[in-house]
Formats: C-alpha cells, structure tokens, sequence
C-alpha cells in the first residue's frame, strides 16, 4: 500500500508540508472504499484456493489432526472408477448442454436481429425469462417431463418412437439433464449475442449489399468474424459453468433417497461434494477440486486457441 | 443498446412465406421458453397424478390450495419463504452498497495499481466458486457460523461483478466537475459520495440490487453445504426437500411449492425485465 511519491512538479516549497497532503488522502479513501472486497475475497476467496491446494495432500476429516500423505489423495481419485464416470459425465454433459445450445442461441439472436422482426422487446422477454428460474425449480419441473410415463416419452410414443427412461438410462439421464441446461442459459446466451449483434454498425451491411453480398454471405463475413469476442466470451463462461455442473444431478437423482452419485449422471462436482460432506474425506475431495481447476484451466484455454483459430486473425472486437 | 431498430427497410423486403416462417420459428422458441412455467402452473392445480396422464393435461385446475396444503404439511415452506428474503434483501442491501463505493472509487479516483486491482477483480470472476467449498466450510465450522445466515451472508456482502457494473456505470453518469465542486466547497470524500454520486446512479443500483436478489434466491450449493437445521433452509433447500421425500412423488405438492416460490422473480422480472436484461448482459459487452 505504500505509496511513492509521484515526482510533485516543483512548485511552491513550503515550510513545512504536512504529511497528510490532500493527494495522499484522497488515495487512502479511495482504497478504503475498495478494501471491503479485497478483504473479504482474500479471506472467501484466495485463502480458501491456496489452503485447498494445501488439503490435497493430506487426509483430514474436517475435525481431528491432519496428516501429511503426499500424492495419495490424488492416487486414490484417480484408481477411484467413480471419479473416471464423473469426469467423462462431467465433459458429455458439457458437449451435449454446450454445443447445441450455442448454435441454436446464434441463430436465435440473429432472428430477434432481424429488420423482419417487429416485435424484439418481447421476444427478448420471453426467451430470457428461464434464465431467472432457479435451478432447483427447473430441474423439479422437467423431472415431471422426463418421468418414465411423463410428457416428452408420451411426445415420443406418438410419433411412434420408444419410451426413454430419462431418470435411469446412461444416455436417459444425460439428456435430461442437458435439456434442463439448455433450457435455462439458451435465451440467456441468444441475449448476449443480441447485443452483440446490435454493436456491429448497419453500414457495413449496407456497403456489403451494395456489393452484392447476399444474406448468407453477410453471416459469414461480416457478422461472424465480428462477434468473434461475444463468441469466445460465451463459450468461455459456458464451459466454465458446465464442468461445474451440480444441481441438476444432484436433485434430478437425489429423487426417492437414493443419493446422488448414480453413475448416470454423477459430475465431478457431485463426486466432490460427497467426498467432502457424504464420506468425510476432505483431502480426496480437495484433491478432486484441484483436478476441477487443472480441468478448467486446460479447457478454457483450449477454447481460447480454437476460437482465436477458427476466427482469423484480427480479432474485431474492442476490450 | 437503445438503438432504435431499423424499421423501414425497402429494398429486399421479405415474401410473405419467409415471414410467416420467420415468426413460426420465433413462436416456437417462445413457446418452448414458458411452457414449463405454465406447466408448472398446470400441475401445480390440478391432482396428485396430473403430471403423468397420458394425454398430457394442458387445463389449470382447481386443486392447488389441496396441494399447497401438504406442502404445509411437510415442510415450513414460509419460514424458508422468509429466510430467503432475509438473506437476499441484507446480502443485496450490503452489495449493493459496497460495489457501488468501490465502483466510485474505480471511476472516479487516481491512485496507485488501480489497474492492476481492476483487472484483479474482473479476473476473480472466472475463478469456479466451488474450488473453494471445502475451506470456506472450514472456516464457517471455525467461526460456529454453520447453520447461521451469517455464512450466507457474509462472504457474498460485495462482488465482483457488482464492482465492475457500478464503475462502468459511474464513469460515464457521474460527471467529475461535480465532484470537484463538491471537493472545493470543502465536502468530505463520502459526504460526496453519498450526496452527489448517489443521488445519480441509483438506476443501475437498482438493477444491480434486482440482479444480486435473484442470484441469492436461486442460490442453491452453497446453502446445501452450510444450512442443517430445518428451520433455517432457504426456500430452494426446502423444495429439493420436497423432491427427496421417499414416499411416492407428489408432483401437484411440488409444483404448487415450486410455482410459489417462482412467482415473486417472475413478477419482478417481468416488471423490470429492461433493466435486468441490460444488467446481466453487461458482463458481456466488456470482454
């Protein structure tokens, strides 16, 4: 916090400055009104990450002494099965709630773009409104749909499909699952990407026509390219968010009391979450989260390379 | 984002098919968009079995105070109804509060390695909260706060994300020529704050307090880990309760639960869905 003196033109020299000159005030209030934040996320935030990386190696049960254990917690995760399920669920369930989404939300927003649509205040309403359900309730209200003889296996029957056992099957509960995400952020990401689209200035479209450009060509040179960083910033936080996924399994499958680490749709956040507060082993499950972080840190910045890949060189947008 | 949409558009004015489409599709995806909130509506008033009948029942019926009324039964749904208000209204009157004095401090005063820690707070965004469960667990069981809402309370009292929309909104809608006026008429630094800039950006500390009201309510991880005791179970924990009790699921009981602890968000976002679509976009303009 120390402050240097920053080099004073040299102007008057009084007798004697006071310390407390009206500079050095006004930048030790200016920290003040900052310092609640600083304080509370060294003691919620930094603190925690650190002394996690710290728990990893030891085994603890939250209550008696820690004991010092090196790299077996981490051995003892990875020779687990259930950790390799919650991990590949964890990254189907990103792919399958991510990718389809972001499309369908592209193409969304472009529509509530479009001259065509005179009616883009409430259209943004209605889409955006899921986002403000909690997912305890959306994930209650779709488990009504998935029921074994709930509404989406009547949809299916009458189009002379088979029924899915959306609560019990390996692929039945990822696609519940990845339909309650998708539900709940599509609208959300289509908005993002809205306004987006709405920063891209109109004469750039019109020159394009001048030229000849047609609809699809626009899409692809112009609209695209300049989205890129509304692109890359929702595929980021989207990512982030999915290898985080917890409550939708957990209350999706906490039905009847079984528990929740069903192998169908356990995630590593679940699995952490019962190492922790089921079984009482803190250290695996500290070493489970650091696993999640090297598991974030890695899939964010591959997501950086591939859309920094797919969408040239010159990123168009400002900071 | 106020731009008004280009509406007259004359040259390559669009067939009546492809509008027809158009709207068909948009339609659609309205539709898929609150159909679950009024099929909540619709299990939640119709009975026990409504969920499952094999034509799906798409009519409100007359049963949800029968069905409200075993929630009552179950849990003490308005004892978690108020301790969600109580948690988000002191977690959101505090956020509120201090995001919108460090955003003043971000946009309005010089002093060293403001960059640095404005970066610093907009990159803790992106660090996943559940990384640092196990700690702050610790340190709640340490305090003896498990079980109390201070532990929902306390380490949501400010944010990041709360930071960076105030200054964004400061920098631009509070004019520094006002603040040193203030300065030379010999006003103290949050004598300023309170009397000049605040008066002017209440519109996004409204937003900013809708939005952090909602994320609150919804929270549902952490109040798992730190609530035990029945009493204090936020509203969120008392459905999922509902959802794990063993015998037979009661979908017209969990519904009217869920509809009436959705309802309250619902009226507030549709009343202010302006402002809160601009809020929670905002983070993304940024990047």
């Amino acid at each position: 916090m120390a402050d240097t003196v920053t080099a004073t033109p040299a102007q008057q020299i009084p007798p004697k400055r006071p310390y407390w000159t009206e500079r050095r005030r006004s930048q030790l209030t200016a920290y003040t009104f900052i310092s609640p934040f600083f304080l509370l996320f060294a003691i919620f935030g930094l603190y925690p990450i650190l002394f996690t990386i710290y728990l990893s190696f030891f085994k603890w049960d939250a209550l008696g002494p820690m004991k010092y254990v090196g790299f077996k917690n981490y051995e003892l995760i990875t020779g687990d099965p259930t950790f390799w399920i919650s991990f590949s669920n964890t990254l189907i369930m990103a792919l399958m709630g991510t990718v389809p989404q972001l499309i369908l939300a592209l193409f969304v927003a472009v529509m509530l773009n479009s001259a065509m649509n005179r009616f883009k205040n409430t259209f943004r309403i209605f889409y955006f409104m899921p986002n403000i359900t909690s997912i305890v309730a959306v994930t209650l209200v779709f488990s009504t749909m998935f029921g074994n003889n709930g509404m989406v296996n009547w949809i299916l029957n009458s189009f002379g499909l088979d029924s899915v056992p959306f609560n019990s099957g390996w692929w039945g509960v990822k696609i519940a699952i990845s339909t309650m995400v998708m539900w709940r952020w599509m609208g959300y990401n289509a908005i993002i990407f809205l306004s987006g689209l709405q920063s891209i200035p109109t004469d750039i479209y019109e020159a394009a026509r001048i030229d000849g450009a047609t609809r699809g060509q626009q899409l692809i040179y112009i609209t695209l390219p300049l989205l890129r960083p509304f692109i890359l910033f929702v595929t980021l936080v989207s990512t982030i968010g999915a290898l985080q996924l917890f409550t939708e399994p957990y209350v999706f499958l906490g039905q009847s009391g079984t528990g929740s680490t069903r192998q169908e749709g356990v995630t590593m956040v679940t699995y952490l979450y019962n190492e922790a507060f089921k079984n009482g082993f803190f250290g695996t499950a500290a070493a489970t989260a650091v696993l999640l972080l090297f598991a974030t840190i890695l899939f964010s910045l591959l997501n950086m390379m591939l859309s920094s890949r797919m969408g040239g060189d010159t990123g168009g947008g400002k900071a | 984002m106020s731009t008004v949409a280009l509406r007259r558009k004359k040259p390559d004015e669009p067939g009546m098919i492809a509008k027809f489409f158009f709207y068909l599709a948009l339609i659609i995806g309205a539709i898929v968009s609150i159909f679950p909130f009024y099929w909540m509506f619709v299990v939640a008033t119709n009975d026990k079995d409504a969920a499952f009948q094999m034509p799906p029942l798409l009519a409100p019926g007359l049963e949800f105070f029968d069905n409200f009324s075993r929630v009552l039964e179950r849990t003490e749904f308005f004892r978690a109804l108020i301790n969600s208000v109580v948690v988000s209204s002191a977690v959101t009157v505090s956020v509120v509060f201090l995001c919108t004095l460090a955003g003043y401090a971000f946009a309005k005063y010089e002093f060293p390695l403001k960059k640095v820690l404005f970066v610093f707070v907009i990159g803790t965004m992106l660090v996943p909260a559940q990384l640092s469960v196990l700690p702050q667990y610790v340190i709640m069981a340490k305090l003896h706060w498990i079980d109390s809402y201070k532990a929902l309370i306390v380490p949501a009292m400010v944010n990041a994300f709360g930071i960076f929309w105030m200054r964004q909104y400061i920098s631009s809608a509070v004019h520094s020529e006002l603040i040193e006026a203030g300065r030379i008429d010999g006003g103290g630094h949050f004598r300023i704050f309170w009397n000049i800039a605040i008066p002017v950006v209440t519109p996004a500390m409204a937003t900013l307090g809708i939005l952090n009201f909602m994320n609150v309510w919804n929270d549902f991880f952490w109040p798992l880990v730190v609530l035990k005791n029945k009493e204090n179970y936020t509203i969120q924990i008392a459905l999922q309760q509902l959802f794990t009790n063993k015998d037979g699921l009661d979908f017209g009981m969990i519904m009217s639960a869920t509809f009436t602890a959705t309802l309250p968000l619902l009226i507030v976002f549709l009343l202010f869905s302006r402002w809160v679509i601009a809020g929670l976009t905002s983070g993304a303009i940024k990047s």
